[in-house]
């Protein structure tokens, strides 16, 4: 990022700080926001824009990609939990490492479920499977268990050249793909899992892009429409803005503990056929935002609904493991599917995510993932493998971390006991953090959070007064990002406002994640509390 | 595009669709039993689908190696064949060809997946402060954080170092570094940015003939336009700026040509450019104002006497402030290639110069929604550029392995070209770089009619009956694109020695009998 935030650079736009913190908030949105002015304004302090100061006087060749040539889509793309609030902390961070102060000692970072930045510790006979992969001459160490060395020849045998760093075939590594589709048959408790349906993907985001590519096509009303929970985790919006397709928005129910309601189904699907041609159901189950975990009625009204209106469903299934509360149960898509009998598991086009980045393993920076995908037309499933060849392949390393989270430690194998004992107590401790997160957070006055089922995220509703509100807009933002923004400067906390997923109208939220530690998590929510109860105070002594 | 492409992939469809038979089998008879049940039409078909999709090729993973793969398959299974092994020569893939890792590498990697090991005296202290090192820069001190979408700080800042020392102290600002899943990623990327407009304004992109696909790929992908200037052959496939400027002009009136992306060494040509042609195609898109892409991975795989690697980033600050401030250029380098041949780990970056500040915060956005690269190829992109120095105890051997790989491959350049060109109906211009020969092969009339007959490209037609009858399997010309009436394929130079050998043979001993045949 080569923008500088300083907030000399704004001096002359002549704002007067008409809040606490506004000043600030006000140049770093400027900033963010990129203007149509052109570089006689440069406000960004790069290698460029010096070399440009520098020859001002000579003939100044227009640049061949500018704000005004740039693909508009790409334009239109936006990503909150990786977005301004973000790139804020990371300078935060940067100016306390170099001696700066603030009223904190350290950014913690709840914007993005990234457990191992957070302190979680891997599960240590991945890592040893993943290591022997990489320098095979490990095989000969002691110190490292059977059954990892067992599994790590078994990856390898399944490489070329038995190497970790030779391409595989483009869906992945052949023998991973049937330790998936075995996987997923036990998990399925027996429904079929055709291993040629399986492909290994970079994280589950590139699956989920992959997918929406086949999909979108068409021009004015007869343009893919693609249905999104709101709140919705932005990868969605992103990938629909970047392929120009239609958004279609389904609100979940937060009064109901976020869940789907078909008649809202009905009624944004009957509305949205007005202007495009609705393909797609993307459901993201345990939610990400906002936690809630699918009950399987509602999982069968889902699919029966894709069923009659013919929709293709993609279920959005990373957070399978992640679910906390006891009276809720993880249904997948394709088991419920199965159930509802042939007509239905014969003929709905289904598409489903699991990736190595939640779960109890974390693994977040190796990028695995895959997807299957059932009753796919033959001939589109060829244009997928096609498709998924100009890339190569997804990176070894990720696909061996997958095929240990679907290959793990049996009962009668020696790492099995370690394995076990790390995997309960990470989703342990999870579950006591979404208890506490939700319990702490209800405690405060105009803080309304419903339980935390599933996944990583508290997504709680924030009340902000009148007052405040109309100072976010005064500065051409949004009230909830306002207020993470203030947030982040007084406390040292980075979450993600509410408006980044999507909310009804009127009503806002933040999204953070129950990843820190519970004794960092006790004085983050303890912070959060102070902060919020002092920015009602603030902001009602001005009516 | 040829009709051959759409009949080989519905072959390959229809082979696809037997697979999940007992499904539909299942479904028949739950249809009896239940009675005539509606059956649903599939939303996802080729009629309803992205139209753009439909039109990618990609030949380097394209029908023959399908084909290849599933003779291996028939092999495994005890089918009888005049071969014992399928010898995938159709795709850069070192390790899959048997070249060893480099073990410095290897350690690293391993000591940050489980840093436990650094606790082992057997690794070596400079392998376990590069692994330190990098595992501090990542969150929690785990290489299983995400990183930042840009890379790794540490890392970005390694590679600007490495940049700077490579071409002799220009310097390079780590804020244009941007880590990315491989070579191919970050093209994708810098292309999607430039793509943009409607009709006549829709961008252009120009691309060598032949070309790697993915530059091709990823044009029909986006729906940009594809602008081809040839490369050529007759002159060791080099570039001539009069072609540029032809190409440029003819498209000029039916799109908006904004970008020139050149491949150097070449692929699957095999040229290294000469620093003068560099120069010559920098002041052409300076006058023309394109965006420049160059595709540098193979930056180290350079064998012809005479013939050295000049980055257009080095060319360019080179030819003075006139330029260096002005030219917009994004190169590209990658793990996968050169000594290392670390293709899975889909490791890479790409520097970014002179790009507007505001497009270059959106580059940054556009890059944050994929969260970022896998960190293992990031690390390995750092010891790529970070590699042990003088003095440090893996040096020596590190150098060792290096300089094999990399003599060996000068070795196989040679005698490729040698042994292609002792053929008749085989011509081969020498291999100065990278990791393929693109032969020209004359085919008599006969196979071309036969191919055509067929709905087959003459030169996929020959690949086909080539792998059937020798189990080598090479990717045709008509994939990277030719001039009308020339035929090639691209083999990679990367099976050990003695196995080159054997496969050059037989290659020769089928053109001789395809030639007979068909003549």
């Amino acid at each position: 990022m080569g923008a500088s935030w300083s907030v000399q650079d704004f001096r002359q736009t002549g704002v007067t700080q008409s809040g606490p913190g506004a000043f600030f908030l006000f140049c770093f949105w400027k900033t963010w926001r990129p203007s149509v002015e052109k570089y006689g304004q440069m406000r960004f302090l790069t290698a460029e824009a010096k070399v440009s100061a520098g020859r001002l006087n000579g003939k100044m060749r227009e640049k061949t990609l500018t704000m005004d040539t740039l693909n508009p889509q790409v334009k239109a793309v936006e990503y909150a939990v990786r977005g301004p609030i973000v790139i804020k902390a990371g300078e935060i961070e940067k100016y306390l490492e170099e001696g700066g102060t603030k009223p904190f000692s350290e950014v913690i970072k709840a914007n993005i479920g990234d457990a191992h930045a957070m302190g979680q510790q891997p599960i240590t006979f991945l890592r040893q499977v993943v290591a022997l992969c990489t320098f095979p001459e490990l095989m000969d160490s002691p110190s490292f268990p059977e059954d990892a060395k067992w599994r790590a020849r078994r990856i390898l045998q399944g490489c070329g050249g038995h190497s970790l760093g030779s391409y595989s075939a483009s869906p992945g590594v052949e023998c991973i793909r049937k330790d998936i589709a075995a996987y997923i048959e036990q998990r399925d408790e027996g429904v079929p899992s055709d291993w040629e349906n399986i492909y290994l993907t970079t994280g589950a985001s590139d699956g989920i892009m992959t997918i929406l590519r086949l999909l979108v096509s068409g021009k004015d009303s007869s343009r893919t429409g693609v249905m999104i929970p709101i709140p919705q985790y932005p990868l969605y919006s992103a990938a629909i803005s970047e392929m120009d397709a239609v958004q279609v928005n389904y609100y979940l129910d937060e009064d109901n503990c976020w869940a789907l309601d078909i008649n809202e189904l009905y009624r944004a699907y009957q509305a949205a056929k007005l202007h495009c041609q609705p393909k797609v159901i993307c459901i993201i189950n345990p939610g990400n935002p906002t936690g809630q975990v699918q009950s399987k009625k509602c999982i069968e009204e889902v699919l029966h609904f894709a069923y009659e209106e013919n929709l293709f469903v993609m279920s959005d299934e990373v957070y399978q493991d992640n679910v906390y509360t006891p009276d809720c149960q993880f249904h997948s898509f394709k088991k419920v599917l199965y159930e509802m009998g042939p007509e239905y598991f014969n003929s709905v086009e289904l598409a489903s995510f699991h990736s190595t980045s939640k779960g109890y393993t974390g693994e977040c920076g190796f990028r695995g993932g895959y997807m299957e995908v059932i009753n796919m037309d033959p001939e589109v499933k060829a244009q997928l493998v096609k498709l998924l060849s100009v890339r190569l392949c997804p990176p070894l390393a990720g696909q061996a971390a997958m095929d240990v989270i679907v290959n793990p430690p049996q009962p009668d194998e020696h790492s099995y006991k370690q394995f076990h004992q790390e995997k309960s107590s990470v989703l342990g401790a999870l579950a006591d953090k979404a208890k506490l997160t939700e319990q702490i957070l209800n405690a405060v006055p105009g803080i309304k959070c419903n339980p935390v089922q599933g996944a990583m995220y508290a997504f709680p509703r924030i009340f902000i007064p009148p007052k405040a509100v109309e100072e976010a807009k005064a500065l051409g933002m949004q009230p909830d990002m306002f207020y993470c923004l203030r947030l982040l400067e007084e406390t040292g906390i980075c979450v993600v406002p509410g408006s980044g997923f999507g909310q009804k109208d009127g009503t806002y939220h933040f999204r953070m994640t129950i990843l820190p530690s519970i004794e960092k998590l006790k004085v983050l929510l303890g912070k959060v509390r102070d902060f919020h109860i002092s920015f009602l105070k603030e902001y009602s002594a001005l009516e | 595009s040829w009709s051959w492409d759409r009949t080989s992939w519905q072959t390959y469809a229809t082979n696809l669709s037997a697979f999940p038979a007992a499904q539909s089998e299942h479904l028949q008879q739950k249809m009896s039993e239940n009675g005539a049940l509606p059956l649903r039409g599939k939303v996802l078909t080729l009629d309803t689908m992205n139209a753009n999709v439909k039109k990618v090729d990609y030949a380097v993973r394209g029908p023959i190696v399908q084909r290849a793969v599933q003779i291996e398959k028939e092999l495994k299974e005890g089918v009888k064949k005049p071969f014992e092994e399928v010898i995938k020569a159709n795709i850069g893939d070192a390790h899959a060809m048997g070249q060893r890792p480099i073990t410095f590498f290897r350690q690293v990697m391993a000591l940050c997946t489980y840093p436990q090991l650094l606790d082992d005296n057997k690794f070596p202290e400079d392998a376990k402060n590069r692994a330190r090192r990098i595992l501090q820069s990542c969150g929690g001190n785990s290489i299983g954080a995400y990183t930042t979408s840009q890379g790794i700080d540490c890392v970005r800042h390694d590679v600007a170092n490495y940049i700077q020392r490579r071409d002799g102290g220009i310097p390079s600002d780590p804020d244009n570094i941007y880590l990315t899943t491989g070579a191919s990623d970050g093209i994708v990327t810098i292309l999607k940015l430039l793509t943009t407009g409607e009709g006549r304004t829709r961008t252009g992109v120009m691309i060598s003939i032949p070309q790697y696909p993915l530059y091709s790929a990823s044009i029909a992908e986006l729906g940009a336009v594809q602008i081809n200037y040839y490369l050529n052959e007759e002159k060791c496939w080099s570039l001539d700026i009069s072609e540029l400027q032809r190409s440029l002009q003819a498209a000029r009136e039916h799109c908006n040509p904004c970008v020139l992306c050149i491949i150097n060494p070449g692929n699957p040509t095999g040229q290294v450019q000469s620093r003068q042609c560099i120069e010559d195609v920098i002041r052409f898109a300076a006058k023309e104002n394109l965006f420049l892409m160059a595709d540098e991975v193979y930056q180290d795989n350079v064998y012809a006497e005479g013939c050295a690697f000049h980055s257009f980033k080095k060319v360019l600050f080179e030819m003075g402030p006139e330029y260096s401030s002005k030219v917009e250029l994004a190169s590209f380098h990658s793990t996968s290639k050169c000594y290392m041949g670390e293709c899975g780990f889909r490791g890479g970056y790409m520097e970014v110069m002179n790009m507007d500040p505001e497009v270059k915060a959106q580059l940054t956005k556009l890059v944050s929604v994929r969260l970022c690269p896998p960190a293992p190829g990031q690390a390995l992109m750092d010891l790529v550029v970070n590699s042990p120095q003088p003095g440090e105890p893996s040096y020596q051997t590190f150098m060792k392995e290096r300089t094999a790989v990399l003599s060996a491959l000068a070795e196989k350049a040679k005698l490729t070209e040698e042994i292609l060109n002792t053929v008749p109906g085989i011509s081969c211009n020498p291999v100065q770089g990278a990791m393929y020969s693109f032969p020209r092969i004359t085919l008599p009339e006969r196979s071309i009619n036969e191919a055509k007959a067929k709905g087959q490209a003459p030169d996929m037609f020959y690949c086909m009956k080539l792998l059937e009858e020798t189990g080598i399997c090479l990717v045709p010309g008509s994939g990277f694109g030719q001039r009308e009436g020339t035929y090639h394929f691209r083999m990679t130079i990367l099976p050990p020695t003695d196995k080159l050998k054997i496969m050059l043979n037989k290659l020769k001993e089928f053109h001789q009998k395809f030639t007979q045949q068909y003549s």
